[in-house]
């Protein structure tokens, strides 16, 4: 009997239990522990990328029952290449966290003990592969679950503070919401595969064959699309996001941010696609819409933030926003029709799946660097670190520059393709689309330069210039793991950004499965260097040639001007001749972003106050300048404020049942039998 | 191997960096005439450079590698943009690599690491001009891509070289979207380039400076590169421009001999840009830079109606 990559991916996933279990009860010194299980999670994470790249190479299908489970619901599980795509992501930035984290969670080592952070590491990293393999809905509820509980336990990993307390609860309420969603849309599509009267239907295989009416399947999807989206943070149900994110600790966050939010597209793609195949076009505009707003808003609220990781939350909202955007075309153009469209569309979105789970990933294993380093969250606090940690902010810049969707990184690719998808909307048979989908590709370029302007302020302030704090502390690059996980991230960007068409040619079976059409018979026509996704008349792009273009052109200018090079002299800074210039004089975070807040604020909250106290005597010299900002986000307002206030009115009304005495309790008791004696006989 | 591609390659490098300068030139001694000022020559940005190049650079002491790279990156992709719009001829071989999507994308990356070297001094006018220029981008990014998704529905590409061939091929009639995005375009090629209404590239007030702020700490060298790739940005959006909506006087494929009178005909044509240029920026007036909002929206909603018009007419 050959291996299949499904053995591969049980042995990883059987790694990750079996080193969480003996984690709890290991007696061995923390640091061997620390190195000991990220060790062994990097391995176990690499087995499941080979598991996962061989998947969708090979185009393999690769079933299992297992018989845990309940007595006749056993567990099924199922590796196809969309799994196979799901687990080399997850896989991917799990190594590279999980050699990042062996210097990383080190430093937590003699303020508290780690052994809860290892454990839980392995099981939500265990939960999230168990998702993308379950084949049913039972396992994948479990699953889901023992994700959502892992991580929250992560989050909650510094929990002496009150608001990461508040945060993890937060986060753990709105995932919940969010499983019951997705619960009661795997009942509707389990009850019209095998009747409601059976439990028959729960396999995800039944589910494929059942003939739902298209209502009954609008409720189906619309719950699930309700559930993920809670679970992947798209606007409105984003407010988790910002508030989880940053308090776990840094590479905790980073997997949140790359790969758990990727489960919840998973879990869209899988619905849609696969178990729902056959939808109307209204259901892709909504994903459609609610991925630009949240393109859209995310990034204006990153924009507002000075809070480092704060600021890259709020961006993976953006992110999420765009990827569905993609999806969302793609569903537009599968109920119209058109396949080929429609697989440009979602290899764009996937495509930005494993790119922003590359660069997020990178991003936040530089902001927890930056966090190591200098034990400070705010970027106002920083600056000039890029002379302190040059490794560090190069690698950050990387990561910068890719998630601002510049050539030659890996961000620029997806976003082009997203781009051309829009650009082929002209091709749809409906007239109010072809006017509106337009509109939607002048938002996404709209996010694109709002992200750049971002990632120029997080990467100036906290890098550029001069320390703005107070405490000036003693800053250091931070150790070898951590910059090795950073290497490697940032390889696979320009990796990604520089060679397109492989990767296009090893995931086109996805394109094909789900959709119905390949798109490499176009997009390696020329040759791999040269990425034409619809026809090379209608456009192309090369990479590889725009990054060794503007390296050969660089290189040829260095030498001209170096065959008799004036010399460099360093001299104070010139500044037009004004002296005495003080760190605060620089701009910050909330300095830099205000042309934006100015323009964008309506959006927000956004109350400002300036107070200033003249010295005593001359009312024109300031002796202090007080300036306040507050910015809210509307939608707690609109939206979680009147259901907070609604749940809290319910439970008072309920409360009024108890009325603390025995007499009305036995009546109550009384009551209830007599009703059953004689109603429900 | 069929070297004549490659020869166009290098006459049109040759052109983009031997004539930007002289095009601006040309933009700063018109202004002088109508001013009524004497203009020191169409030579004299030739001169700048050649002195600038020849300084020493005087760096501040914590400027880092960031600030010292940023001149070569900002050169180098005024240069590849250079090697892929279509100046004297459309058979380039490296016009695949990019369409015009790419070719805003590379003038992106310029300016991020741009508006980076800006914050990299740690002054509060590099801060300035950094958050503008990047507000400015940001308004801008949208109507450019409607302006081009416009410019691409007649096309049915994105490709440069492809919108030049179907217009000499004449298979473009003239449509009123065409004319939208024309004009959408000139606003957003106004303000990428940093010309007046939007910003005054001769200013010498740190205030009211966008691109100039950002590069005030450059000097020698550093400071010749980066002029230069500020002219040969320019004259590439004025390229853009000519190769979307007037490219007639591009040689064809394969068709080394009009490339002399392909030469003569953009002379002409930048001799008429640049008249347009000045009676623009003596006519207006630097707008507040929170009016921009509007300026850009405007263009937005010009290229928007262009869109509209274009499927209504069809």
């Amino acid at each position: 009997m050959s291996t299949t990559p499904l053995d591969l991916a049980l042995f990883s996933l059987a790694l990750f239990l079996i080193l969480a279990g003996v984690a709890s009860f290991a007696r061995c010194g923390q640091r061997f522990l620390i190195t000991g299980a990220f060790s062994l999670a990097t391995l176990a994470s690499l087995l499941m990328v080979a598991a996962g790249v061989w998947a969708v190479g090979g185009n393999c299908t690769d079933r299992l029952v297992l018989a845990i489970g309940l007595p006749d619901l056993p567990f099924h599980l199922r590796l196809d290449p969309l799994a196979g795509f799901f687990l080399t992501v997850i896989g991917l930035l799990a190594v590279f966290v999980s050699i990042y984290s062996i210097d990383y969670v080190k430093g937590y080592l003699g303020r508290r003990s780690i052994t809860s952070l290892v454990v839980f590491y392995c099981l939500f990293l265990a939960g999230m592969f168990m998702v993308v393999l379950a084949d049913d809905a039972l396992f994948f509820l479990v699953a889901w679950e023992v994700m959502a509980a892992a991580s929250y336990f992560l989050v909650m990993f510094e929990h002496e503070q009150m608001e990461n307390r508040r945060a993890a609860f937060l986060y753990l309420v709105v995932a919940h919401v969010g499983a019951i969603a997705i619960l009661l849309s795997f009942g509707v599509l389990a009850g019209f595969a095998a009747g409601f009267g059976s439990f028959e239907g729960y396999t995800f295989d039944a589910m494929r064959q059942a003939r739902l009416p298209v209502e009954w399947a609008t409720v189906a999807f619309l719950l699930a699309f309700f559930g993920f989206a809670a679970k992947a943070g798209v606007v409105p149900l984003h407010v988790w996001l910002p508030e989880a994110h940053p308090v776990a600790p840094s590479n905790v966050s980073a997997l949140m941010s790359g790969v758990m939010l990727k489960t919840a597209i998973y879990g869209i793609v899988r619905v849609g696609f696969d178990l729902i195949k056959v939808f109307p076009w209204w259901w892709g505009a909504i994903v459609l819409t609610l991925g630009l707003i949240s393109a859209v808003m995310g990034v204006l609220y990153a924009l507002m933030q000075h809070d480092l990781k704060r600021l890259l939350a709020y961006h993976s909202v953006e992110n999420i926003g765009i990827i569905l955007i993609g999806i969302g075309l793609a569903m537009i153009f599968t109920s119209f029709e058109l396949p080929v469209l429609a697989a440009l569309a979602l290899i764009a979105g996937l495509y930005h799946t494993m790119n922003h789970a590359m660069f997020k990933g990178l991003l936040f294993m530089g902001a927890g660097a930056v966090l190591h380093a200098t034990n400070e969250r705010n970027m106002e606090e920083m600056g000039g670190l890029i002379h302190r940690m040059p490794w560090t902010a190069a690698l950050f810049l990387v990561g910068c520059v890719s998630i601002s969707a510049l050539p030659p990184f890996n961000g620029f690719v997806s976003e082009w393709l997203t781009f051309q998808a829009f650009l082929l909307s002209p091709s749809l048979p409906s007239p109010l689309m072809k006017l509106l989908i337009p509109m939607g590709a002048a938002l996404l370029a709209l996010t694109g330069a709002l992200a750049a302007a971002c990632f120029v302020k997080a990467f100036g302030v906290t890098f550029l210039g001069h320390w703005r704090g107070v405490h000036r502390p003693q800053a250091h690059e931070v150790g070898w793991f951590m910059r090795v996980g950073m290497i490697l991230a940032a390889l696979t960007c320009l990796g990604l950004g520089v060679l397109p068409t492989l990767f296009i040619e090893w995931m086109d079976i996805l394109a094909e499965q789900l959709v119905g059409a390949r798109l490499a018979t176009s997009a390696g026509a020329l040759g791999w260097m040269w990425l034409t996704p619809v026809s090379h008349e209608q456009a192309s792009y090369s990479g590889f040639t725009v990054f060794v273009g503007i390296l050969v052109v660089v290189l040829v200018a260095y030498l001209f001007l170096h065959v008799k090079p004036g010399a460099i002299h360093r001299a104070p800074i010139w500044d037009c001749g004004f002296e005495r210039l003080t760190a605060r004089m620089q701009y910050n975070a909330t300095s830099f972003s205000m042309p934006i807040r100015r323009i964008f604020g309506y959006l927000f909250l956004v109350r400002e106050q300036v107070s200033l106290t003249p010295q005593p005597g001359h009312k024109a010299f300031p002796k202090r300048l007080r300036y306040r900002l507050r910015i809210r986000d509307r939608i707690w307002g609109w939206i979680y404020k009147p259901l907070v206030e609604l749940s809290f009115w319910v439970s008072r009304q309920v409360g009024r049942l108890q009325q603390g005495r025995i007499q009305v309790y036995l009546i109550y008791s009384f009551v209830t039998i007599v009703i059953l004696l004689v109603f429900m006989r | 191997m069929n070297l004549a591609p490659l020869l166009v390659e290098i006459l049109q490098i040759a052109a983009l960096i031997g004539l930007a300068p002289a095009f601006v030139g040309w933009v700063r001694m018109l202004k002088c005439w109508s001013q009524g000022r004497t203009s020191a020559g169409l030579l004299q940005p030739y001169r700048d450079l050649a002195k600038l190049i020849v300084k020493d650079v005087v760096l501040a002491e914590n400027a880092s590698w960031i600030f010292r790279f940023t001149p070569y990156l900002l050169f180098g992709s005024a240069v590849l943009a250079g090697l892929i719009v279509p100046v004297l001829s459309i058979d380039l071989p490296l016009a695949p690599a990019a369409d015009i999507i790419v070719i805003v994308a590379i003038f992106a990356i310029a300016r991020f690491f741009l508006a980076l070297a800006g914050m990299d001094i740690g002054t509060a006018f590099g801060g300035m001009g950094s958050s503008r220029e990047m507000m400015i981008a940001s308004l801008a990014e949208p109507a450019m891509l409607m302006a081009i998704f416009t410019v691409s529905l007649t096309s049915k590409s994105t490709s440069l070289s492809q919108i030049v061939q179907v217009i000499l091929d004449g298979q473009a009639m003239l449509r009123p979207s065409i004319a939208f995005a024309f004009i959408a375009f000139v606003m957003i090629a106004l303000a990428e380039t940093g010309r007046i209404p939007v910003d005054n590239p001769a200013t010498h007030l740190e205030l009211t400076m966008i691109h100039e702020a950002m590069i005030l700490e450059y000097s020698g060298r550093h400071l010749a590169l980066v002029e230069w790739a500020a002219m040969m940005k320019l004259f590439l959006f004025v390229m853009i421009g000519i190769a979307a909506f007037a490219p007639w006087g591009i040689a064809a494929k394969g068709d080394l001999l009009a490339i002399p009178a392909a030469l003569l005909i953009m002379l002409g044509k930048l001799a008429l840009v640049g008249v347009a240029i000045v009676w623009i920026e003596t006519g207006l007036a630097k707008m507040r830079l929170f009016r921009l909002t509007e300026f850009l929206g405007a263009a937005f909603l010009l290229a928007t109606l262009g869109m509209i018009s274009f499927f209504i007419l069809d």
